[in-house]
């Protein structure tokens, strides 16, 4: 029967190319013209374990994946086990017959569809080696959607075309032979199937989060970015990597977190736009390097991709633990930004935003994301790169030095932004300095220059008001005049429109309000978009941090809440749940 | 663009070095190095620390940044990436350095970042009012060794050996002609130096005293040392005791960090244009 959504999970042990297969999969789905949201849940290890990539593709948009899964694509037995609960009552199962032989335990046997393909047996008849099965079972999966395998075809010689024609000629073979043995056994049998839409290319991208941040910094101007391995940040850092030199753009990967930041500090202060990623436990590492961006006034961005804590925590999943963390790092006061993408577009457009009013405002800006965020892949128009804005605010030419003299770092001014020189320009020096300094840069404790300097790097904060003012640091998704609103930050954005999208249906006055400039933390717009509401908060931790800013900044205390800290995004069937509970 | 002298390299800042302090001897060696090379004021960029070394960035009249303690080689090798137009030198001190910013060193000295490092070794703390540094001789008291040192002193000189730097040295601020010849040295090599620098810190340490190394230190050129063979670099390193060798340890020209950057062989990262041109081609990977 033909559908319009289908959700479906490939799942298997690290090292089947469990990523690898759900993503061609969803890439499948894309290039015909669907829109896709794919998610990879892998503990950390290499080898062994349950990877699964759950992905979702319909006709419209789709902002999320869903715990419910139409059918399963098991490459061995465990994924049965651990998912049956969430296949839905007409789903069913791909499995490797050769693994899981017809009267083992963990096949249901609750009538859902099943599909064993020998896995084994034909990757040996077309001649393959075992990293082959998974092509062969995406053929079987294609053939039970009835879905046009020459898709797949075309994005595996994509893939596989600077290997060489033998490795795509094999990876053809290996889908025909899933798809034609699946064909011949199990033509029309399932319930769920899907069509194409177009094959011609569309303006859209397929992209995870990591890659919207990265592409968004290099449009930015980033020509400097060091970062220490960490997941889920790692993504950023291999991009940089693959894409940045033909774009001279100079990535390295340092001895730890804390020379990282020091590294993109010097890099940002000798004049070039320079930016850092990491999680949780390394930004803990970088933060006496943070405090020092504030005191020296220099533009900084890091990327803090979240994950579950504390301490190790799991390493590999994902969580919104670290916003009260980010927002007061470090030791002493000094101003900075923090901005919370909730998509890859808000991914892209907040990373440029906060090159910019980095340099307009000389501080660091953080940009807080997550696992979910980074590593699952949304379906997106493509991102917009010509007029990209580039605001470098007070930066100085490198030309000889005509400006007021002596050239001051920390001058005085009105705004409490100093001009900034590069170093090397002629006929000037540039004196910075992270214990307490005069104008000029130099080390100086009376307690008039402590107090001083320090009202100069608040002074910035009204002119920085009136500049996010102008910005969307609040947004409002659905009606403006619903009675309740949903209240939450980052990458619950997904999971919340899919909720709101059902809730629309059964005609509940909600809306969604998503915070995306946290600090300074946006008082009026908050006010505004409460006013009048009930509230629910959701977010991706055990405390409900955003709600604690809100009572610590509004007149509003969100008293029902909606928390997740389990390591797992929101689903958005249960968080639906959840809500109706909620508006009851 | 300004020549540097001794007197224009004279920053107005207070000395607040104690009298007598090993760092006015290096501070002058510094100074008179500078003044002695082509390089334009606007051309030097020096980090230090934190600690009395760290001071120096009051107080000579070139770009500088006072970081964080023990941080200066990787904000340094932030400068460099950026603008390798620069002449970039960092100051570090002992506990700053060899304690807590000791990770940073065998990796700057392994890249071959093209970046100075001058640590000055007094083998105490100085700042933090008399504990015992890294470098300590075995058995130094003081209020945090109370009954001696027990562990022997680290040896830079041998971990930047090992650690594959292109250039070694040590020198002692009671001959300032000697420092300034291994300081010019260091920076007219293409590649990493470690300069460690036998200081004297009058206030707190008074067993490492001007005597102590007057009595001890021998010059390695004037024992035929051929600062090309690392196996007697390393012979020469673990020297110790009545005679303690200064000079240059070890020197080889090999590729610096920078030549592996195809990005960086044109111009310098800040001579070029921020957004770069054809960024679409990346998004079509995506489609």
């Amino acid at each position: 029967m033909q559908q319009d959504e289908i959700s479906l999970l490939v799942g298997g042990e690290a090292g089947q190319g469990i990523n690898a297969a759900g993503f061609l999969l969803a890439k499948s789905f894309f290039r015909g013209g669907l829109h896709v949201f794919g998610s990879i849940d892998y503990p950390s290890l290499i080898r062994g374990g349950h990877n699964f990539y759950t992905l979702r593709a319909a006709g419209y948009p789709v902002y999320s994946h869903w715990d419910t899964i139409n059918l399963v694509i098991a490459l061995d037995a465990l994924t049965m086990k651990r998912h049956h609960k969430h296949v839905s009552k007409d789903g069913g199962y791909i499995y490797d017959s050769d693994r899981i032989p017809a009267d083992h335990h963990d096949i249901p046997t609750d009538k859902k569809f099943l599909c064993p393909i020998p896995l084994k047996t034909l990757q040996k008849e077309i001649g393959g080696t075992p990293v082959i099965r998974n092509v062969i079972a995406l053929g079987a999966t294609l053939a039970v959607l009835d879905y046009d395998v020459t898709i797949l075809e075309v994005i595996l010689r994509e893939n596989f075309q600077r290997k060489g024609d033998k490795v795509v000629e094999m990876n053809h073979r290996a889908v025909r032979a899933g798809y034609d043995y699946a064909k011949k056994n199990f033509s029309n049998e399932f319930t769920y199937q899907i069509k194409a839409i177009s094959k011609t290319k569309q303006n859209r991208i397929l992209i995870p989060g990591s890659e919207a941040i990265a592409v968004g910094a290099m449009a930015a101007g980033c020509k400097f970015y060091s970062a220490y391995p960490m997941t889920p940040s790692s993504g950023v850092l291999h991009f940089f990597f693959a894409q940045g030199e033909q774009f001279g753009i100079v990535t390295h990967q340092p001895e730890s977190e804390i020379a990282a930041i020091n590294m993109v500090i010097g890099a940002a202060h000798a004049g070039t736009r320079a930016m850092t990623g990491t999680s949780g436990g390394g930004f803990c590492l970088m933060t006496e390097a943070f405090s020092m961006a504030g005191m020296t006034e220099t533009p900084l961005v890091v990327m803090l991709g979240q994950r579950t804590g504390p301490s190790t925590g799991l390493p590999t999943y994902t969580g919104q633990s670290d916003l009260l963390f980010a927002i007061h790092a470090s030791h002493g006061e000094f101003p900075r930004i923090l901005l919370a993408p909730g998509d890859v577009q808000e991914s892209f457009d907040l990373t440029i935003d906060a090159f910019n009013l980095a340099e307009q405002f000389q501080l660091p800006v953080i940009i807080l994301t997550d696992k979910h965020l980074l590593e699952s892949h949304y379906t997106n128009d493509t991102f917009k790169l010509d007029n990209v804005p580039i605001d470098r605010g007070k930066l100085l030419p490198m030309t000889p030095y005509k400006g007021e003299k002596p050239y001051l770092r920390h001058r005085y001014t009105d705004d409490g932004i100093s001009p900034r020189l590069i170093p090397g320009t002629p006929n000037a020096l540039v004196h910075t300095d992270s214990a307490v300094h005069k104008e000029s840069g130099f080390q100086g404790d009376h307690c008039e220059i402590a107090e001083r300097q320090a009202n100069k790097r608040y002074q910035k904060m009204p002119t920085l008001m009136k500049t996010l003012s102008k910005r969307d640091t609040v947004k409002i998704h659905g009606p403006h005049d619903a009675k309740t609103s949903i209240v939450s930050w980052g990458s619950p954005k997904g999971a919340i429109l899919e909720a709101l999208r059902i809730l629309h249906k059964e005609h509940q006055s909600i809306n969604f309000t998503q915070i995306l400039y946290i600090e300074p933390f946006p008082v009026s717009e908050v006010e505004k978009a409460f006013q009048g509401k009930r509230l629910i908060l959701v977010e991706n931790n055990q405390t409900g941090q955003l709600g604690s800013l809100i009572q610590q900044y509004t007149d509003y205390k969100i008293n029902y809440r909606i928390l997740r800290y389990d390591g797992r995004p929101f689903d958005p069937g249960d968080l639906t749940d959840r809500i109706r509970e909620a508006l009851k | 663009m300004q020549k540097p002298t001794v007197e224009n390299l004279d920053t107005l800042e207070p000395n607040t070095w104690c009298k007598g302090c090993g760092n006015f001897g290096l501070l002058r060696a510094l100074k008179a190095t500078l003044a002695e090379l082509e390089v334009p004021k606007e051309q030097y960029f020096l980090v230090t620390g934190i600690g009395c070394h760290g001071k120096l960035y009051n107080y000579v009249d070139v770009n500088g940044f006072h970081g964080i303690h023990g941080r200066t080689l990787p904000l340094a090798t932030g400068v460099k990436l950026t603008n390798h137009e620069l002449t970039v030198i960092c100051a570090a001190g002992d506990g700053d350095q060899y304690d807590e910013g000791l990770g940073h060193l065998p990796h700057a000295a392994r890249r071959n970042i093209d970046i100075k490092l001058f640590t000055h070794d007094n083998k105490v703390y100085g700042l933090t009012t008399g504990q015992t540094a890294p470098t300590a001789i075995q058995g130094y008291r003081s209020k945090t060794t109370l009954h001696g040192a027990p562990s022997p002193r680290l040896e830079p000189l041998k971990i930047a050996l090992a650690s594959n730097a292109s250039f070694v040295a040590r020198g002692w601020v009671g001959d300032l002609e000697h420092l300034k010849g291994l300081m010019k040295a260091a920076i007219q090599h293409r590649g990493f130096a470690l300069l460690d620098i036998f200081q004297v810190c009058f206030t707190f340490n008074r067993e490492q005293t001007f005597q102590f190394y007057r009595d001890r230190v021998y010059k390695l050129e004037d024992e035929g040392h051929d600062s090309s063979d690392l196996h007697q670099a390393w012979t020469r390193a673990q020297e110790w005791g009545d005679r303690i060798p200064i000079g240059l340890f070890y020197q080889e020209n090999r590729p610096i960090y920078r030549d592996s950057l195809p990005q960086l062989k044109k111009e310098a990262l800040i001579k070029q244009p921020l957004a770069p041109k054809g960024l679409e081609k990346l998004l079509k990977e995506f489609m």
